[in-house]
């Protein structure tokens, strides 16, 4: 069978890379998903979005990924973001902690970016946002 | 006698003392310089997939952003300076900032006024201490500079970048802000452990640097992939091309800056080890010298005590032999 190979990177660090069987990610038109095979493409992941990444092994790796971009070619797929996090690292009473402080903090631009960051690693997590 | 004796003790002491402070700073930068590498490294995938994204992009998208294009008759030039925030680092500083007097002398000959942004405490107090303007400081940070950091610097600058876009002749033009035409960086880039260059480069209007040599055609063989890696891939857009462009641009110069500043922490953290190395074999000699000056002046000491007990004691022989 054909696999993606997917390559995960955030500013500091490569974060994951391996081979995957599928990638489904939500870009600014909106979600779309990647198997292997796709013709090349280049989009801007919506923000506070997350992307799952199904591995070979056929379990699924939810990422909540901040200011990114998302870049299919012939060689596979790669993920770029400001920050990114894998869902099992994710610290859910920490996100849950942030989200309270940026709702409270009022609707200033960046109080508002805060939040929506908040958000995607809560439902990377898979709990409630 | 005697007193020089106890001074030169007190000297000994001291310099031991200081020797041990410059061990150990000694021995600090020379960890942080292989966390520092370290990080440089890991920054390296990432500029590399953001060009990599950009010059695909450049194919497509109209190529008439304004941090692309060169702006007729250029005024005014913003230059960020990247130095450290601590001392202790034998020519670091002064290197970088007279490379920055160069590329400002540079700048006016070529009729535009230099705006300095400052990165690091140093570079904060040279300027200030010469009064000479800054338009802004960042400190803090530059022996462990983050990606927010970076974020920062940038997005001033950017600003400024774009707030100079209506400027004209008499002043600030329709917005009201006195912004910049030009962006340039001065940083120290990490060659070795033993070398550490100052370069000024050019940011914006920015030209897209040549993708890292990489072999992508052997990697595909290595992986087992066949593909038609040599042909010019033509991609789909979400979104349009130029509102990709428009997201990507700031984020591949912030890159750039973020770049920078790991490369010139990793330099500084070189520059102290080398610097706090010789100051502490410095110091060793210097404790070494004065050990033995120490020495001559105790045996002088004793040998002055007995020659006087000997005269003394011959004194009173004599004196005794009268009776």
């Amino acid at each position: 069978m054909a696999t993606l190979h997917v390559e995960l990177v955030a500013v500091e660090r490569m974060i994951w890379s391996g081979e995957a069987s599928m990638v489904v990610a939500r870009t600014t038109e909106g979600e779309l998903g990647v198997l292997p095979g796709h013709a090349p493409l280049l989009g801007q992941l919506a923000e506070g979005g997350i992307v799952t990444v199904r591995t070979v092994e056929g379990e699924d790796m939810v990422v909540a990924a901040h200011g990114g971009f998302l870049s299919v070619t012939d060689r596979g797929v790669s993920i770029l973001a400001e920050t990114a996090e894998i869902s099992g690292e994710i610290d859910v009473e920490r996100a849950r902690e942030a989200l309270r402080r940026a709702e409270s903090a009022g609707d200033d631009p960046e109080a508002v970016a805060a939040a929506r960051r908040a958000q995607s690693r809560l439902r990377a997590a898979g709990q409630d946002a | 006698m005697a007193s020089n004796l106890r001074a030169l003790r007190r000297r000994i002491r001291s310099t031991k003392s200081t020797k041990k402070i410059f061990s150990a700073q000694e021995l600090i930068a020379g960890a942080r310089i292989v966390r520092a590498q370290a990080r440089v490294e890991a920054s390296k995938p990432y500029a590399r997939e953001i060009t990599r994204v950009l010059s695909a992009l450049a194919g497509s998208a109209s190529l008439d952003h304004p941090l692309l294009t060169e702006r007729q008759g250029a005024r005014r030039a913003a230059v960020l300076v990247i130095t450290s925030d601590r001392g202790f680092a034998g020519s670091y500083n002064v290197n970088v900032l007279r490379r920055t007097e160069e590329l400002l002398s540079l700048l006016r000959q070529e009729g535009k006024e230099p705006v300095l942004y400052v990165v690091g405490r140093k570079g904060e107090t040279y300027y200030s201490f010469r009064n000479r303007p800054v338009a802004e400081t960042f400190t803090g940070f530059s022996e462990q500079p983050g990606y927010a950091d970076a974020q920062r610097v940038g997005e001033q600058l950017i600003a400024a970048f774009t707030a100079g876009e209506d400027d004209d002749e008499g002043g600030a033009g329709a917005d009201g802000v006195l912004g910049v035409d030009e962006l340039h960086i001065v940083y120290t880039e990490f060659r070795s452990l033993l070398a550490q260059i100052p370069v000024a480069k050019r940011m914006a209007p920015l030209e897209v640097e040549e993708v890292e040599e990489f072999d992508y055609e052997r990697e595909d063989r290595a992986a087992g992939r066949t593909g038609d890696s040599g042909v010019p891939t033509s991609y789909e857009f979400e979104p349009s091309p130029d509102a990709l462009l428009d997201a990507l641009l700031p984020k591949y110069v912030t890159t750039r800056i973020f770049a920078a500043m790991l490369e010139s922490a990793a330099s500084e953290s070189a520059s102290r080890r080398r610097a706090m190395k010789s100051a502490s074999d410095n110091a060793e000699e210097l404790a070494k010298n004065l050990s033995r000056q120490a020495n001559q002046a105790r045996q002088a000491e004793i040998t002055q005590e007995i020659s006087e007990i000997v005269g003394g004691a011959d004194a009173l022989v004599s004196a005794g032999a009268d009776d």
